[in-house]
This record gives C-alpha cells, sequence and structure tokens, in this order.
C-alpha cells in the first residue's frame, strides 16, 4: 500500500478537526473535534509503525504501543473535559463557550457579539445579589 | 535502538526501493482500493460530525468515523489498535460525549446556533492547513510503500510483546494516570454536588432572566427553564 493513502487521510481528518475545534460554539462538540484531531494523529502513528517495522525493522513497535497511550490518555481527557463542561454547565446553565467570557481583557472591542455578553454579566449579577 | 534501525534503513535503502518497484504509482492494489472507499467514508462522516446542526446526530456521526477508522487499522494489519479502538472510542467515549449531551440539556433537533460566527475564518484556516499538510506529506512520501505481505505487524501477539518488553514503565505510569484522571473526575463531580444547595437555588433566576435576554442562543435554557430548579439535584443524586 502507499503510504500516502494513510496519511492524506490523517491530514484530512486532522484539519476536519480544526475546523470543528475552531467553528464550534457547543462545549461537547468542541471535545468531539478533539477526539477527531487525536484519532487523526493515531492513524499516522500505525500507518508509520506498520511501514517502518516492515522496512527497517524495527521491532520497538514504537508507533503501536504510543497509540495505545494515546488512545488511554484521550479516555482520561474526556471524562476530566466532560466533568469541567458539567460543572460549567451547572454553575452558568450554559455550556456555549461563547458565553464564557470571564476572562476576556476588553469588552468592547467585538462588536456582534454584544448581545451575547450581556446575558453572563446579568446572570452573574444575579447570581451574586 | 531506534536510531540504529534508522542508519540500518538508510544503508539498505536501495534494496527495499528495488524490490518495491513493481508496484505501479497509478494501479492500486485491492487493499488499497478499500483504504480508499472506507477512507472516503470516514471523511464523510467526519465532515458531517463537524457541520450538522444536530448535537445528538454529530455524535453518531462521531461513531461512524471512529469505526472507519477502526476498519482503516484492520487494512493496515493492526488488529489489536483496532479492537481497542472499537471497545475505548466507539464503546466508551461516545457513550460519555452522549452523557454529556444529555446533562447538559442539548436540544434534540436542529439548532441554529452550532457553529459560531468565525465559521468562515475556521473554514480557511483549515483549508489552508489542509492544503499545506496534504501538499508536504505526499511530496514527502512520494515513493513509499508500506509491505502489507507476511506476518502481521500488528497481531496482538507482536504488540503484547513489545508493549511488555520495551514499554513496561510508559504503561504503568499510564495506570496511575488513568487512576489520577478517575479520582480528578470524581472530585469535580462531588465539589459541585457538596456546593449543590446554593448553586440549584442560584439556577432559578438565572432561567428566569432568560427569557428576558432576547436571543436566540438562550433558548435551550429558555425552552427547559421550567424544570431546571429540580432537575439538577435528581442527576446529582442519581450519579
Amino acid at each position: 500500500m502507499h503510504l500516502a493513502y494513510p496519511a492524506v487521510l490523517s491530514a484530512l481528518l486532522f484539519c476536519t478537526g480544526l475546523y470543528g475545534v475552531l467553528a464550534r460554539r457547543n462545549a461537547i462538540l468542541v471535545l468531539m473535534s478533539v477526539e477527531l484531531m487525536l484519532n487523526a494523529v493515531n492513524l499516522n502513528l500505525v500507518a508509520f509503525d506498520v511501514w517502518l517495522s516492515k522496512t527497517a525493522e524495527e521491532t520497538l513497535h514504537s508507533g503501536q504501543a504510543l497509540t495505545l497511550f494515546t488512545i488511554t490518555i484521550a479516555a482520561a481527557e474526556i471524562g476530566i473535559g466532560l466533568a469541567i463542561v458539567l460543572a460549567v454547565y451547572r454553575n452558568r446553565g450554559t455550556s456555549d463557550i461563547d458565553k464564557l467570557r470571564d476572562t476576556a481583557e476588553s469588552h468592547d472591542t467585538d462588536g456582534p457579539d454584544r448581545d451575547a455578553l450581556t446575558a453572563p454579566q446579568a446572570e452573574k449579577a444575579e447570581a451574586t445579589a | 535502538m531506534t536510531l540504529a534501525a534508522t542508519a540500518g534503513l538508510l544503508a539498505a535503502g536501495p534494496a527495499p526501493v528495488a524490490a518495491t518497484e513493481t508496484h505501479g504509482f497509478l494501479s492500486p492494489t485491492g487493499v488499497e482500493i478499500a483504504f480508499l472507499l472506507v477512507g472516503l467514508v470516514t471523511f464523510g462522516a467526519a465532515l458531517v460530525t463537524v457541520t450538522t446542526r444536530q448535537l445528538v446526530h454529530a455524535a453518531l456521526w462521531l461513531v461512524v468515523t471512529l469505526g472507519g477508522l477502526a476498519v482503516e487499522y484492520l487494512l493496515l494489519t493492526a488488529e489489536f489498535i483496532a479492537w481497542v479502538q472499537v471497545l475505548i472510542y466507539v464503546g466508551s467515549v461516545v457513550v460519555l460525549l452522549l452523557f454529556g449531551l444529555m446533562l447538559t440539556r442539548a436540544p434534540i433537533g436542529r439548532s441554529p446556533d452550532a457553529d459560531s460566527g468565525n465559521r468562515w475564518a475556521a473554514l480557511a484556516v483549515a483549508v489552508a492547513a489542509a492544503g499545506t499538510l496534504i501538499w508536504v506529506v505526499v511530496d514527502a512520501f512520494r515513493t513509499t510503500w508500506i509491505d502489507l505481505d507476511g506476518p502481521a505487524a500488528g497481531s496482538t501477539k507482536a504488540t503484547g510483546e513489545s508493549l511488555f518488553q520495551n514499554w513496561v514503565l510508559p504503561f504503568e505510569a499510564l495506570s496511575v494516570l488513568l487512576l489520577a484522571a478517575l479520582v480528578g473526575a470524581i472530585v469535580l463531580s462531588r465539589k459541585a454536588k457538596a456546593e449543590s444547595d446554593s448553586p440549584s437555588v442560584n439556577s432559578r433566576p438565572v432561567t428566569g432572566s432568560s427569557p428576558s435576554v432576547p436571543d436566540s442562543r438562550n433558548h435551550p435554557i429558555g425552552r427547559n427553564g421550567s424544570a431546571e430548579g429540580t432537575e439538577p439535584s435528581e442527576q446529582e443524586g442519581a450519579r
């Protein structure tokens, strides 16, 4: 098999995940896109491991071992990420990452999202009152 | 050891190239055709995952993507990775994501606010990254072939031997990391449970205020606002 097939598929999947991370608004959809990017890296690791284990007679199988480690770390990441998203949802009533702007530096710079800015501020004001 | 193997590859470079000269560049083998078809399905499902407006459908299309990737691993003779992929990703990660969608009250049906306003900038970045990556990768590995004949490179025997001979220490460290992640998730959930008295009271004015904001992005809260005050405590009790 030509090595370009899995490499190109992996690049395409990675960029799909990149688009999802940048364009999605729901935090759980962003987590799904991160999973896509991790899977693209896994496909690359497996393809290069199969290539090297035959061509270079590399016996460490480092690509497959690293793939297993990546899968495990991704499982841990998704658990922690969902716990954080659920905690944020319980405190704020939303999982919309465009509305979580507490650490934004200046609120005046972005014009089109101004109506989205008032909602968390109103919620915070009522929560502190 | 890897360096030595790579040096061996460089030294013995011409021989495998000469052996693989029989491959035609534009005459794909059956494995390549199967890889291409499954890859098209996988990529299409990934595109639907990041563009659909129905949140639950995104999770279900993610199942198709991850399953397609498992088939690709099988085609690359990495069977152990394929079954681990099916077990962990399709079996548990997607279920976790579906539970997360359910617990954050994702709207069933089309939600007009799934994509944020910087969609076109994201599309430009993704297309530029894809173009650059594909150009570099195709140019770098134009004459490289994976030899799929002979014993499988990723059989359970080979993977297990390498994992428990060469990768024991990272493996054990990873189990500690999993334990830390487990404890961390429990702590994150329990802290919210200990404070659940005040936030569940506080969530009432929050949802009460949401109809006053004329923002369509608020509608999941506004629609479920009546059940907001009672159900978080039930969720936490069930958990």
